[in-house]
């Protein structure tokens, strides 16, 4: 704030400001594939509370959401269910993968399930764990959203 | 009701039916020559002394180095006596072929797509035989002995609808005329 006048204004870009606005509200689609999700109500619930960081509105209409959470095993049958809801969301949009099954098969190493969600979406934050506690999953959220500050809105290819 | 009990009972109902008592610990256990299996089911089924109306879970085996290599199961129960029951059946692995149980007990419908999804078992006389577990277009059956654990195949999904902005406009002013608008 400018001590030496009243006139209650700041000064900015408006990519910043864009930018801002976007990181302060992405919503995620409401996806649960196995128990990872558990974890994922849990932070979205009172006690860990994503509402802090703005992204407690999980939508239940891909149209309408921001992020893609992938909590838990991806298998190759559900995998083209789930790239079609990722299609189905607008720009731009941002993907979680969340937990070990989803960054990299986990302890499913087999035929059934996909060896990491990054074989059928472009993955923004892994976050590590087996399930990640909910504090694990709100870094992943607050990193997307540095990531997302370093973005710009207009005019320049995503960094 | 022990195994040797059913056995009197169905071979009264169904004259040389071939069924012989397995050795089991939890529950009777019999093994039915596979060209016999529908007129046995159906007096499994309907005997009034045995009574096993319920057919509640077809399970497959795969005994790879034996032969008959693969193995069918039904679990029955006989609500009011009441009683379970275990039945076998054994088929080659060059040709496994079972009749279709369906008939009999309309729960065995998506039982045994099951076991032909992940076993390959055929089932004669099944009237809407798809894969019910893996994908559609899945090849093999995953729960052989001889199947791979890994598999090194690119995962498939669709790619995405194009539309161009005239498709688009196109559709939407489509909408707008079927709904009315007068804009």
């Amino acid at each position: 704030m400018a001590p030496d006048f009243e006139i209650p204004i700041l000064t900015t870009t408006v990519d910043k400001m864009a930018q801002w606005a976007r990181r302060s509200s992405i919503w995620p689609v409401t996806l649960g594939l196995a128990c990872c999700a558990i974890e994922m109500m849990s932070m979205a619930a009172s006690r860990y509370d994503i509402s802090r960081f703005g992204a407690e509105v999980f939508r239940a209409s891909p149209r309408q959401a921001d992020l893609m959470i992938v909590a838990g095993r991806l298998s190759r049958k559900m995998a083209p269910a789930v790239r079609r809801i990722y299609d189905q969301m607008p720009e731009p949009k941002w993907v979680i993968s969340m937990g070990a099954c989803a960054s990299c098969g986990g302890v499913f190493d087999n035929y059934a399930i996909v060896q990491g969600c990054d074989q059928v979406l472009p993955v923004d934050v892994f976050v590590p764990g087996c399930p990640p506690r909910p504090e694990a999953l709100l870094y992943g959220i607050i990193s997307l959203q540095r990531k997302i500050d370093k973005q710009r809105a207009f005019g320049y290819a995503r960094s | 009701m022990d195994a040797s009990a059913i056995i009197a009972a169905l071979d009264r109902a169904v004259p040389g039916s071939g069924a012989e008592a397995l050795a089991s610990i939890d529950q009777p256990t019999i093994l039915v020559p596979a060209d016999r299996l529908l007129a046995v089911c159906g007096a499994l089924r309907d005997d009034p002394a045995l009574r096993f109306t319920a057919l509640v879970d077809v399970v497959g085996v795969d005994r790879l180095p034996d032969e008959p290599r693969f193995e069918v199961n039904y679990s029955l129960v006989a609500v009011d006596v009441p009683a379970r029951l275990r039945v076998k059946v054994r088929v080659s692995g060059a040709e496994p072929r079972v009749p279709s149980a369906v008939g009999i007990w309309p729960a065995a419908g998506f039982l045994e797509r099951e076991v032909w999804d992940l076993f390959g078992v055929e089932f004669d006389g099944h009237p809407d035989m798809r894969r019910l577990l893996t994908a559609e277009d899945w090849e093999g059956h995953p729960l052989r002995k001889d199947y791979p654990v890994q598999v090194d195949v690119p995962v498939k999904f669709d790619a995405p609808t194009q539309v161009t902005e005239e498709q688009f406009r196109a559709t939407m002013e489509k909408d707008r005329r079927l709904r009315g608008d007068r804009r």
